[in-house]
């Protein structure tokens, strides 16, 4: 399932009118995901303050949507484009891979909630389809 | 068995009050038949299938939209028996229709964005995660009696 040339030009299009609220989006997304999936709390053990919008999940959600500016900017080769990241899951944060998944629908879920007429079914699709790519760079290095 | 807590209990309630089956039926299976266009294969004779605009235009995907999700109601209003609500129509899906549980849950997942899309701010992470749980017991339910 990789990414059509129409695909591209959709992501990159709706990242354009979206990127001015990428903390808020990422901050929003990591929020759901510890309330709406409280096994991915595991990962944040060392965090004091899970709660949503606190201080460490605004800073976490601003660096998480600042790797997928770059994945946008990398949208032609996101294996090679996103190696370091990848080294970085697999080797140092070693987060289960299921995980991305998870993620990619909560940031789904807001982008539906803040961009409701912009995020149409042929958004909703080449979004999807990138998130997934994206999670799959991720994952290149595991093993 | 599920335990529901009373604000589960009242969070479902009042998200179903809100959702307009006629709007977001149709919206919901039109996504599902884009964003996973293999969910297709079920529904050969619904005619124009073919892009996008001909999916949010197909009056066939419009009315199963609505029976889909009016077919929701039934465990809202039942939930300490989600189970034995859907067990016949658990059934006809493995028997008679042979349709992959998967698509339960694909199903879900579009209809928490449609929701989003509706309800915005107000479906709040503790809504959701309320509002999943309650469908994951509908996709459980669904998927009980396949064999």
């Amino acid at each position: 399932m990789s990414l059509s040339a129409k695909d591209k030009a959709t992501v990159k299009g709706f990242w354009a009118k979206i990127a001015g609220k990428a903390d808020d989006i990422g901050q929003d997304a990591l929020s759901r995901m510890l309330v709406v999936y409280p096994q991915t709390k595991t990962y944040f053990a060392h965090w004091k303050d899970l709660s949503p919008g606190s201080a460490p999940v605004r800073k976490h959600g601003a660096t998480v949507m600042g790797g997928v500016a770059e994945a946008v900017s990398k949208i032609d080769d996101l294996t090679s484009g996103l190696l370091n990241l990848s080294e970085l899951h697999a080797f140092q944060l070693r987060v289960d891979p299921a995980n991305f998944k998870i993620l990619s629908h909560n940031i789904l879920v807001v982008l539906a909630t803040m961009f409701p007429n912009d995020f149409t079914p042929e958004v909703h699709v080449s979004m999807d389809k990138f998130l997934s790519a994206l999670a799959l760079a991720l994952a290149e290095k595991y093993r | 068995m599920v335990e529901w807590s009373d604000s589960e209990r009242k969070t479902i309630a009042s998200v179903w009050g809100k959702i307009k089956v006629d709007k977001i039926g149709p919206q919901t299976l039109a996504r599902v038949l884009i964003v996973y266009p293999w969910t297709q294969r079920y529904f050969g004779s619904f005619g124009n299938l073919s892009s996008a605009s001909a999916v949010l235009a197909n009056l066939k995907v419009a009315n199963h939209g609505k029976t889909v999700l009016n077919a929701l109601d039934k465990a809202v209003k039942n939930l300490d028996g989600i189970k034995a609500t859907y067990s016949e129509l658990s059934q006809l899906h493995c028997n008679t229709l042979n349709v992959d549980p998967d698509n339960f849950r694909l199903l879900a997942d579009c209809l928490t964005i449609v929701v989003a899309t509706s309800f915005r701010s107000e479906f709040n992470p503790a809504v959701q995660a309320t509002w999943q749980k309650f469908l994951s017991v509908v996709v459980a339910a669904l998927s009980s009696r396949y064999h």
